[in-house]
């Protein structure tokens, strides 16, 4: 056990945990946000995605003794207001089914974009081909994701 | 639903709300089974419309939302026909709760389906109600005056006013008779695309799953469950667990160890920590075993045969020719996204539940008689689900918690790890099936045999196509007994029936010389001329559908460098066919696309249903390329995705989809689209290559196509 000081969404939490407990966990049970979500625990599915310091990662394979100083985002703390050109056009397109990937498929496009604010639909296919979508909404992802491209720039 | 049940004096019941709105109940389950008896109260009714003097509508959807849409599709029918603008409508998920609910059950593609006619009728009082409140208080004629948007308007006085100022009056007035009903040319919000209600808070991380469910003094528990399919706990030790950081308690029940904790992954940790020992009678069975023993099984033929058209031994015998084919198919599990989790509080001699089940009540009923609680005792709140897919359908995840809610004396959520999910059982089973048909000197088909076997009870849809069309045919079914579970799997049973079918007609058309869509409308032509025995689709719908799907895809009219397949299947009271598109590109095969049309009756939710085709059949392609699990003695050999693959985005094909328009009161969805597509895929397969592919997974044939060079093309 030995205590970590994260920066979760510009809040900080302080938690007293095993070193190897995976970010994840520590996000969910101890900070409370369960917007990330559990898919496969083994950095396959990308149900868990969040941003260490603005790059998407997969959070069921850190473990937290390895963030530091890093600023960890979650979905909850993607914008605001809920108005990231990504939630924007996630709405518009009506993505979701059951919703349970969309968290994940979210934030990793969101760190996507950041470095190519422009894709083709073969570098959103490799880009988003982590993140599995057991309800088969791919096409609706990928037709959102140019949509929010479209839109213009993502800092 | 017959008009008689649907005029049931009890169905509906007015009220007033505490801010002197109006309420309308319905009594929705008895209103579809006309079974159910004894006079509904208020408070027995399990779902409502309010109407606030605000003018907001809030509709209360009772069933289970699992991805499939219904919160949204559901209300849609409502608001249509009492008439009221879809901004102003509040949806809210209604609880099996036992002191305010008392008959609630939600079920698969049924949904919308059992709904219409209720949930129209529920609206068409409504507004009728509303109407007369209006007319009474103006001194008019009700028939005079007409709705819009929530308002009702007197057109000759020029009087006007909105439901919410109705509200109050329309509460005290009695409930109206022989309301009408709308004309479906004139649906407004019926038809439309509403995009899904909880859309919001899914894509800010807001919206609760049964896994985030966490209480005051709750313990995450994670169970250790017998690793191979027939075995029994001899012994284990603890000790080691029990001292592990947050474990604060381990508990034994049936043949399965619980770890209780404060964290999720604390617990889990703990479980790989427990030293188990097992033990089984030296039986469990591989997947070679089965394949032997399903041999052996098809060997002799049934003592009854499931259905018995004319005689297939005449058939045979007068054949011109005669085509034989078999077709394999793996265990698959339903690996829903959010994997199996519940919540239980047992406490004053009875328990809560709070959790992702597409049955409730039979959750209800299941906990009452296994653990002895009075049923009103027992609370259920359903959460929104990641994936159903059938697997929710089952209780054993239920009867889990609750076992481990009262060893422990604690609120609990148990949750499984995924490798604990795949491995659970439950899955779509295992099954072989063979196929014999005749055809005389002018190519006709005289005889058709199904012969089958799978590790469930029935692995035939006899009343299907091509039964009803074919002069001599004969199903014959077995069941294999075996210590794995299984169970629904999205479209059951039909996923396979329409992969084998559909697939032996195209074998049957290449080798008989005929266009494999030719076949199928002359087969159903005749079944629609000359019916053999029972039959459950339309020959005219079915024909519709195959046709459009031919047209969509341009079938027949010789496209350059691609290659077609087609498959069509009838299910849960609706019609789809598919046609996959291939292209050769270099050497590597690649879906270009899949044209599908499909005939659901009214569509009610246009993006919704377009979501649910779309995904059907990309999870019926992703199944059908990769999904399989093996077992070796009993032991499942895949536990999580990097040995178990699931289709990803740079599989997905576009898809293209049409819906036939028509009049017709609304039938199944969230499952018709899949079964025809892996047919589709592996006759367009064979329309390549020559190649026929008579097992799944497709990845297994690798050297026919990959699919993985597709991004790279
Ligand atoms: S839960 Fe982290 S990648 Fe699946
Ligand atoms: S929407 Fe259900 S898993 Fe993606």
């Amino acid at each position: 056990m030995a205590v970590f000081n994260l920066t979760i969404n510009k809040e900080d939490y302080k938690v007293d945990v095993d070193p190897q407990m995976p970010l994840l966990w520590v996000i969910r049970d101890f900070a409370g946000l369960t917007g990330t979500k559990y898919g496969c625990g083994i950095a396959q599915c990308g149900a868990c995605t969040v941003h260490l310091d603005g790059t998407a990662v997969r959070s069921c394979s850190i473990p937290v003794s390895s963030i530091g100083t890093q600023k960890v985002v979650t979905i909850e703390g993607l914008s605001e207001k809920g108005d990231h050109p990504l939630q924007l056009a996630w709405e518009e397109t009506d993505v979701p089914q059951c919703g349970y990937c969309q968290a994940g498929q979210i934030m990793n496009a969101a760190s996507f974009l950041k470095d190519k604010p422009h894709p083709t639909d073969a570098e959103i296919d490799n880009m988003m081909s982590g993140n599995i979508c057991r309800c088969g909404t791919y096409n609706r992802i990928k037709k959102a994701i140019q949509l929010a491209a479209k839109g213009g720039d993502h800092e | 639903m017959s008009n008689a049940t649907m005029n049931r004096r009890n169905f509906l019941k007015i009220g007033a709300t505490a801010g002197g709105g109006l309420l309308i109940g319905m009594e929705w389950l008895a209103a579809c089974h006309p079974g159910a008896s004894g006079p509904a109260t208020m408070q027995t009714l399990n779902a409502f419309i309010r109407i606030g003097t605000d003018g907001l509508i809030t509709i209360m959807a009772p069933n289970p939302e699992i991805g499939q849409g219904v919160k949204t599709a559901l209300p849609m029918i409502v608001a249509e026909e009492l008439d009221v603008d879809w901004k102003k409508v509040i949806i809210e998920q209604a609880a099996l709760d036992t002191d305010k609910y008392t008959r609630q059950v939600a079920g698969g593609s049924g949904s919308v389906k059992s709904s219409w006619a209720p949930f129209r009728q529920a609206g068409a009082t409504g507004r009728q109600l509303l109407v007369n409140a209006a007319a009474d208080k103006w001194k008019v004629d009700p028939a005079a005056c007409t709705t819009e948007e929530g308002v009702v308007y007197h057109k000759a006085s020029g009087k006007k006013a909105t439901y919410g100022e109705l509200a109050e009056k329309a509460a005290t007035m009695p409930v109206p008779k022989d309301v009408k009903l709308k004309d479906p040319k004139s649906f407004k919000i019926v038809g439309t695309s509403k995009t899904n209600y909880d859309l919001k808070d899914i894509v800010t991380g807001k919206q609760k799953y049964g896994i985030d469910t966490k209480r005051e003094g709750m313990l995450y528990a994670t169970i250790v469950r017998p690793p191979a399919f027939g075995q029994t706990l001899v012994s284990f030790d603890d000790s080691a667990a029990r001292k592990m950081n947050g474990v604060s308690n381990v508990v034994r029940f049936d043949n399965k160890i619980a770890v209780l904790g404060r964290s999720t992954w604390e617990v889990m940790q703990a479980a790989k920590a427990i030293k188990a020992e097992w033990k089984d009678d030296g039986t469990l069975e591989s997947t070679d075993d089965y394949k032997k023993n399903f041999e052996k099984t098809l060997a002799k033929l049934p003592d009854e045969p499931k259905r018995k058209d004319g005689n297939i031994k005449k058939g045979f015998a007068g054949a011109a020719k005669i085509v034989e084919a078999a077709y394999e198919c793996p265990f698959i599990p339903h690996n829903t996204m959010e994997p199996m989790n519940f919540f239980a509080h047992v406490k004053d001699g009875g328990v809560e539940l709070h959790g992702p089940i597409q049955l409730p009540e039979k959750a209800r009923n299941t906990i009452a008689d296994k653990f002895k609680f009075p049923k009103e005792k027992i609370t259920v709140m359903t959460t929104r689900m990641g994936g159903g897919f059938g697997r929710r359908l089952m209780t054993d995840f239920i009867e889990e918690a609750v076992a481990v809610s009262q060893l422990a004396k604690a609120p609990v959520n148990v949750i499984w790890k995924r490798e604990d999910d795949m491995s659970g059982g439950f899955y779509r089973p295992m099954a072989l099936y063979k196929y014999k048909a005749a055809v005389d000197a002018n190519n006709k088909l005289i005889a058709w045999h199904h012969h089958s076997v799978g590790v469930t009870g029935n692995t035939a849809r006899e009343n299907n196509f091509p039964a009803g069309a074919v002069a001599n045919l004969q199903v014959d079914t077995h069941e294999y007994k075996s210590p794995v579970t299984t169970g629904p799997w999205r479209a059951p049973i039909h996923n396979y029936i329409a992969y084998s079918e559909e697939s032996f007609l195209d074998e049957i058309a290449h080798s008989t010389g005929k266009d494999p869509v030719q076949l199928r409308l002359e087969l159903l032509a005749q079944a629609k001329a000359n019916p053999v025995g029972k039959v459950d689709y339309d020959a005219d719908r079915y024909a519709a559908v195959i046709k459009k799907a031919a047209e969509m895809a341009g079938w027949g009219t010789n496209k350059p460098g691609v290659y077609l397949g087609f498959g069509s299947h009838f299910s849960f009271s609706s019609y789809a066919a598919q046609v996959v598109e291939l292209a050769n590109v270099n050497g590597q095969l690649k879906i270009n696309k899949i044209y599908c049309a499909i005939d659901c009756g009214i569509v009610v939710n246009k993006t919704g249903a377009m979501n649910q085709a779309e995904g059907a059949m990309i999870d019926g392609l992703g199944h059908a390329m990769y999904g399989e699990l093996t077992l070796t003695k009993g032991k499942p050999d895949q536990h999580n995705y990097d040995t178990y693959r699931l289709i990803r985005m740079r599989e997905a094909p576009p898809v293209e989809i049409h819906f036939m328009e028509n009049t017709i009161d609304p039938t199944g969805l969230g499952e018709p689209a899949l079964p025809p597509v892996a047919a589709a895929l592996s006759n367009a397969i064979f329309a390549a290559t020559g190649q026929r592919l008579r097992s799944q997974p497709f990845i297994k044939h690798e050297e026919v196509f990959s699919m993985q060079k597709k991004t790279e093309v």
